[in-house]
């Protein structure tokens, strides 16, 4: 009963985004109040439809319902609860549902925090992000209903994979779905802007608390998910330039482009049609990458079960969504006015360099992940394009950008001036030079690879420094009477910069080695000494466990016990290995468990990583900087000052 | 105007190669070994493991190469059709019994049918290596200078055998 | 029983003083790091999204121990990678040769930059000649363009 009434909830929610998603449209368009009145009560009441299915879902998870075809697909009666309750994202319907609760729970919100909006802009947002929805419930209803029966019913289900019970399943593809979704209300707000013609500094600050709203999940969400395989795929790595990670990072990049054009129409009122185009490209990465995962034209680890009729409803969709929006684009954006002028050197144009490097690391990723599909659809035969090729090409690109990251704070809007900001950064780049030439040394091993990392993260941080010491110094306001905004930057660059610090000194100097060990045998990896104690038998929920048992000790000091864990989980006879971590701020020291080897002896990897978990630090950092500039009080307007803006913006 | 088509053109070409992938397996490796001689091995018999057997022998034939495996699921699937195929005498199959215990291949045969001319084991797979099999069961079509014409990657179908194994043999064969 | 329990710890710290190393899994070194920089540039067939390295599949322990008996016999690395593209093409290569099919993957990174940057100059030239018209046609349009950004600069605060 209760999934029928899931089913039927999700059915509702369809007829109310079908509502949603054209009267406020049409009203807004005809000037009509009734009809614009109609998209607030109806995005909340989509909300509560689709929160009622996602609900009924998780209840079938939770009372073991086996009679729904996608619970006995994924779930075990012998599954702790927790699991159940993320196992409802665990396979596609699921986690498409997932999708679907994110887009209504962003309507909500947009449809809550709209007030100080004119009321046909927000009519136009939420009637835009009415009619994604529509295409999402069609393709959950006609392909993908998670809801199905299963008659008779499933003695018990066939479990969820061993690899996504971890507490990362619980986390990660929420966040990661919020981030991948929240660029819907940018997307809205720019095509509800290119309907109205109204493409101003208005629609620029409305638009960019959302925006650095998804951008700040996405990067978590990314964060989370590398963070997950590094502990759980056993091999201590962190990036793997898998498509569908691919598909994760594109509108990362891109959406990095667009938060800082938003800065730039903003505040000056340019790049108007550029803005808008890389809030329709953002979104429409993350669709291609639901595409490229749920489709099969790609293979990769995180593919679900395929099936044809949905890669061929998605690409419509793609298609309609998409096509729809660049047609539209191509007819308003010529008649966008331009802006303020600028110099060749000036905030603005830094700004755009900034895009314009992002813009082509992005299409580099897109063009290294697709590329296997190109030379296949051609019948040129087959190919693989993986993390050599990635490395290798993503990196060059990235050496600028980084460089250029420390010289934007410093450059004035309209008119800069070279020489005066090679003075102001003169300090910073000497000190860039000095960590670069002797930090290596002192580690022991100097390379120009990694005197270049060190070189760009301590430059971009040096100015970083010197920027708030002489904004401080300048205003005379203090530390905390500088806007937020500015902070979120200056935080999210240091984000960066530590990241590149996590990366360079762990590709630098990470030690490993895979020994055979007895009991009383002692291995030494970056300095740590283990002592293999032995291996145990254990029993977990629904696993049976060998758990191995090393000392941890540095300079003849015992530190900890470690317990990395080989499981046999019962239902699925899956191995998985569990690496045991010891983290640090300075380094991690990695274990897992190989193979038994002897009655006596188990093959072990041991890992030294330094500086491993400033990557997910620094992603950490930069989430915190989008927190912050979001928290700035311009983005807190009473409606009044912001409808004046609105009115004048018009004008403009 | 036109410069602002630029982004619709783009989308509209990428959708035509994405509607074009999603016909294609990605996970379908062609060989590189199709038209090239099939690579040279002395190995074991598996029914008589004393004595050997080379491709080479072969010459003048066509043939298939079967390699298939008692621990491997969609070799059972196949296997119907390998025993039909071998009453209708059309053409020789050999089998190429990789990474498999000798007992155990040797009682699958007994319990499923033995469609092959003769076994042979491939104990170490190290001919598979040679062959490029990354998945079995793989087939081989074999001509009568001993090259390789033709390349089966998993079971074999009635509709690969009707339309491309068949034909290509009868071809061979003239 | 404390003074058994304290015992049995000296003991048990004694002997871990003087346990051995433990043997590497390699039977030599050298020869691993050689094997795992080839197999980390090839693809795992029958994961697929798995380097060789890294992949427990059985075949790919198969191609780690031809790979390292192909090092013991003195073959170089190239050696090695066409022996591999021999018998599985290309695909097994996750770094494509540059060749005639490849060239745009291998090249577009930086064509894409380069047109990037040579539009971003453009566009800035072309964008200055047309302000300058714009603002010659309607100063009073400009002045409520001024006055929003000043009202977004006073509330915002920004440099």
């Amino acid at each position: 009963m209760i999934p029928e009434l899931g089913h039927f909830a999700l059915i509702l929610a369809l007829f109310m985004v079908l509502v949603q998603g054209t009267l406020p449209l049409i009203g807004a368009a005809r000037g009509s109040l009734p009809w614009i009145a109609l998209a607030r009560p109806a995005a909340r009441a989509q909300f509560l439809l689709v929160a009622t299915a996602f609900g009924c879902l998780t209840w079938a998870f939770v009372a073991n319902d086996f009679s729904v075809v996608y619970v006995a697909q994924h779930s075990n009666s012998r599954l702790p609860l927790i699991y159940r309750i993320a196992g409802v994202w665990g396979g596609h319907e699921g986690s498409l549902l997932l999708w679907m609760l994110m887009l209504s729970g962003w309507t909500l919100a947009v449809s809550a925090l709209s007030r100080h909006l004119p009321d046909t802009m927000a009519a136009r947002v939420l009637g835009v992000l009415g009619l994604v929805a529509v295409g999402f419930l069609l393709f959950i209803l006609f392909t993908s209903n998670p809801f199905e029966r299963l008659l008779p019913a499933a003695e018990d289900g066939r479990d969820l994979n061993p690899l996504l019970q971890d507490p990362g399943l619980v986390f990660h593809p929420p966040m990661l779905y919020m981030g991948y979704v929240g660029f819907s209300v940018a997307f809205a707000f720019a095509i509800a802007a290119l309907l109205s013609g109204q493409l101003d500094a208005a629609w620029a600050r409305w638009s960019r608390p959302w925006t650095t709203a998804a951008w700040i999940f996405l990067t978590l969400g990314i964060a989370l998910g590398s963070w997950w395989a590094y502990y759980e795929l056993g091999w201590g790595g962190w990036w793997f330039w898998d498509p569908v990670e691919n598909a994760s990072f594109l509108p990362w990049l891109v959406g990095t482009a667009l938060v800082h054009s938003l800065a730039v129409t903003e505040k000056r009122g340019s790049f108007k049609n550029w803005t808008v185009l890389l809030a329709i490209a953002a979104f429409s990465l993350s669709l291609l990458g639901t595409f490229l995962v749920r489709s099969g034209v790609l293979s990769s680890v995180h593919a679900f079960a395929t099936d044809p009729r949905r890669g061929i409803f998605i690409l419509i969709l793609l298609a309609i969504v998409i096509g729809g929006s660049l047609l539209l684009f191509a007819l308003r954006a010529p008649k966008v006015g331009l802006g303020g002028s600028f110099a060749l050197i000036s905030r603005e144009s830094l700004l755009l360099m900034n895009n314009v490097l992002l813009v082509v690391a992005a299409g580099s990723v897109l063009l290294g992940t697709l590329y296997p599909l190109f030379i296949d659809a051609l019948g040129l035969g087959k190919l693989s394009v993986g993390p050599p090729y990635f490395n290798s090409v993503f990196a060059p690109l990235m050496v600028p950008a980084l460089f250029l990251m420390a010289l934007g704070p410093f450059a004035r809007w309209k008119h800069a001036s070279l020489a005066d900001m090679a003075k102001r950064l003169r300090s910073a780049f000497v000190a860039a030079l000095v960590v670069a030439i002797a930090v290596p040394l002192a580690f022991g091993q100097w390379t120009p690879l990694i005197a270049l990392g060190l070189l760009l993260a301590t430059w971009i941080i040096a100015g970083s420094v010197v920027n708030v010491i002489e904004r401080v110094r300048a205003t005379g306001g203090g530390l905390l009477a500088q806007p937020r905004s500015w902070y979120g930057m200056h935080l999210a660059h240091l984000g960066i910069a530590v990241f590149v610090i996590g990366v360079t000194m762990v590709k630098g100097y990470e030690s490993e080695k895979d020994v055979r060990m007895e009991p009383d045998d002692t291995v030494s990896v970056g300095g740590y000494t283990f002592r293999f104690v032995g291996v145990r038998e254990a029993m977990g929920p629904n696993y049976r466990a060998m758990v191995g048992e090393l000392e941890l000790s540095k300079d003849g000091k015992v530190l900890r016990t470690m317990n990395p864990e080989k499981r046999q989980y019962l239902s699925s006879a899956m191995p998985m290995t569990e690496a045991a971590i010891d983290t640090g701020l300075l380094r991690d020291v990695y274990v897992s468990l190989g193979e038994p080897i002897d009655e006596r002896a188990w093959s072990v990897r041991v890992y030294h990583k330094p500086f491993v978990d400033w990557i997910w630090g620094g992603c950490l950092l930069m989430a915190l900087g989008g927190l912050v500039a979001m928290s700035d009080r311009r983005y807190r307007l009473k409606k009044a000052a912001s409808a004046r803006v609105v009115t004048q913006g018009a004008a403009a | 105007m036109t410069r602002f088509l630029v982004p619709l053109g783009i989308f509209i070409v990428l959708v035509a190669f994405l509607a074009i992938g999603l016909n294609l397996n990605p996970r379908e490796v062609p060989s590189p070994l199709v038209g090239k001689p099939a690579p040279a091995f002395e190995l074991p018999q598996l029914h008589k493991p004393d004595e050997k057997f080379a491709p080479r022998e072969m010459q003048g034939k066509v043939w298939l190469l079967n390699v298939w495996a008692s621990w491997c699921a969609s070799c059972r699937q196949e296997h119907p059709l390998l025993v039909d195929l071998s009453e209708s005498k059309i053409v020789p199959i050999y089998g190429l019994n990789y990474k498999d215990q000798r007992e155990d291949a040797l009682r699958w045969l007994k319990q499923l049918g033995d469609p092959y001319v003769m076994s042979i084991s491939d104990a170490e797979g190290r001919t598979g290596i040679d062959y490029g099999v990354y998945g079995v069961p793989e087939t081989y079509v074999i001509d009568k200078a001993g090259v390789i014409r033709y390349k089966q990657i998993g079971p074999v179908t009635r509709e690969a055998l009707d339309g491309k194994i068949l034909p290509l043999v009868k071809e061979l064969q003239k | 029983m404390k003074r058994l329990f304290l015992t049995l710890c000296t003991t048990l710290l004694c002997c871990s003083a003087i346990a051995k190393e433990a043997a590497p899994m390699a039977e030599d070194v050298q020869v691993e790091k050689r094997m795992v920089s080839i197999s980390e540039e090839l693809r795992c067939l029958v994961c697929q999204n798995e380097s060789l390295a890294g992949s427990h599949a059985d075949l790919a322990q198969d191609l780690r121990r031809e790979i390292r008996q192909q090092i013991r016999l003195g073959k170089s690395d190239k050696e090695i990678m066409d022996f591999m593209v021999g018998r599985y093409g290309d695909f097994v290569r996750y770094r494509p040769p540059l060749k005639a099919t490849t060239f745009l993957l291998w090249f577009g990174p930086l064509l894409l930059l380069v047109a990037g940057v040579a539009t971003l100059l453009l566009y800035l030239r072309r964008r200055g000649r047309r302000v300058a018209d714009a603002a010659a046609l309607s100063t009073e349009d400009q002045q409520k363009v001024e006055a929003l950004l000043k009202e977004a600069a006073d509330s915002g605060r920004n440099p």
